[in-house]
């Protein structure tokens, strides 16, 4: 022996990768980042972003056009288009979906997993209608979710976070889970641009009550809010906006995602194989 | 020539870039006319079974694709439901497949594993070659990684016809070939320097 390959000394993950995916949030054509789903920043080009987080290997990237559902129009499907044709990574695209022949058409434009966020708590068989389509794998459903005033239950609100739907978690995503739904986004409205770590109890009261991939966005500041969710939970999707797009504590615009080495060695330290 | 089938069933795009990137001509597809001058295919998808069959009976290139594959033994790579379409059958539908490759595709549920795995199985994961001197997995060392987006896969009658598993609880085939056929569970064209690498290999095998 005395000379085996240096891969045999490490431990080599063999399992599903926890995935660490930026979010984008488009409005009128352009990147902005919010503050508890308010206060919308420009920070840049959608395209120009997408180019640098290809440059950075980036694990997918989930692209939200936040004007589509509040100004009850259609998916903008030439911007799809053009962000379809720009990634190198898979794309996750939400924003003003609300019949099965939109998500089929977002899917032949080149996109991997289309979210749906207020439709599928208006029109919940929707979701079943599009995983017919194209396959429950790529139909993801997006919650944006509050604490309530009572601080005892966790609530799914729409259209920016305006309208409170009445629905809950754990129970809606559930229900999700059993119309054909391939993916839960969770996405906190009270830690959204606060940069100060994810809800982890929020994760704690869904991930046990669903057997689909689950990714958590809202609240991330630095790769050890990541870091932490991933020692946790193992394979679970954590997404930020704000950590990808700004730097420093003055929120100076920069697109930013870590290399390979430091991605590796994230999971590396935080993950836990069965 | 490289042949792209473009059956509205995922990113073709995605493919003629890595090509145009690696200085290989290849040319998206969308009737049987175009596949005159192929000399190899990709039968790309991202979708339901029973759909991308149908959308492929469409497209009019059915009949020449099975004279090109299984007569001119042109090669063909399937990818994610394109793989699965070279079996005969799916669970995940009820029409027949192409049949190129012996076997079913199967619902991950059906493995019977010890602990619950999430469905579908979503993100990165290694491959583990079976076959490391096949040429669609030459150069593809230890750390590679590809991106994965599936509830279904391909169980080979043949396991030679297997030549990479991935670990999910269980080990289930991610690449299939016999002869001139070929097929990948995950997305190469949108696994970074990976997915190039195996597009390339697919290139010059």
């Amino acid at each position: 022996m005395g000379h085996s390959a240096p891969w045999k000394f490490c431990k080599v993950i063999k399992m599903l990768y926890p995935r660490i995916i930026p979010c984008l949030l488009i409005k009128d054509k352009g990147l902005v980042k919010t503050v508890n789903f308010k206060n919308p920043k420009y920070v840049g080009d959608p395209i120009n972003a997408v180019r640098i987080f290809n440059e950075k290997e980036v694990d997918e990237l989930i692209v939200l056009d936040i004007d589509a559902t509040f100004k009850k129009r259609e998916p903008d499907y030439n911007m799809i288009e053009h962000l379809a044709e720009e990634c190198r990574m898979p794309l996750c695209y939400g924003g003003g979906v609300t019949t099965s022949d939109q998500v089929q058409r977002i899917v032949q434009l080149g996109v991997e997993k289309v979210a749906i966020s207020s439709a599928a708590v208006e029109n919940p068989n929707l979701v079943t209608e599009a995983a017919k389509c194209v396959g429950n794998q790529s139909v993801v459903v997006v919650l944006d979710v509050k604490i309530n005033s009572m601080g005892d239950k966790c609530e799914i609100w729409t259209h920016n976070g305006l309208k409170n739907t009445g629905k809950f978690l754990p129970e809606f995503a559930l229900h999700m889970e059993r119309l054909g739904a391939g993916e839960i986004v969770i996405n906190s409205i009270d830690n959204d641009g606060k940069m100060k770590g994810y809800d982890l109890a929020l994760v704690e009261k869904i991930r046990g009550s669903i057997s689909l991939p689950l990714t958590i966005l809202g609240g991330a500041g630095s790769l050890h809010d990541i870091g932490q969710l991933i020692n946790k939970y193992g394979a679970i999707g954590a997404a930020a906006g704000s950590l990808f797009v700004f730097k420093g504590v003055y929120r100076a615009v920069l697109i930013n995602y870590p290399n390979r080495a430091e991605k590796d060695a994230l999971i590396k330290k935080n993950y836990r194989t069965a | 020539m490289i042949a792209i089938l473009d059956i509205g069933m995922g990113n073709v795009k995605a493919f003629s870039d890595v090509y145009k990137k690696l200085n290989i001509p290849s040319v998206i597809v969308k009737q049987a006319e175009g596949l005159n001058n192929a000399s190899k295919v990709i039968l790309p998808g991202v979708g339901a079974f029973d759909h991308a069959m149908q959308r492929l009976e469409k497209s009019g290139m059915r009949q020449i694709l099975d004279q090109m594959v299984l007569q001119r033994h042109v090669p063909v790579l399937g990818i994610c439901v394109g793989m699965q379409m070279l079996a005969g059958s799916s669970e995940e539908g009820s029409l027949p497949g192409l049949g190129w490759i012996d076997g079913e595709v199967k619902r991950f549920n059906s493995l019977s594993t010890g602990h619950s795995l999430r469905v579908p199985h979503m993100g990165w994961n290694n491959i583990i070659p079976s076959n490391k001197h096949n040429d669609l997995l030459q150069g593809l060392d230890i750390d590679a990684r590809f991106y994965f987006l599936h509830s279904y896969y391909f169980h080979c009658c043949r396991s030679e016809d297997v030549i990479a598993v991935t670990d999910y609880g269980e080990k289930f085939a991610c690449a299939v070939n016999r002869g001139n056929v070929f097929g990948v569970q995950f997305h190469p064209e949108k696994s970074h320097q990976w997915g190039i690498r195996l597009l390339g290999n697919f290139a010059k095998s």
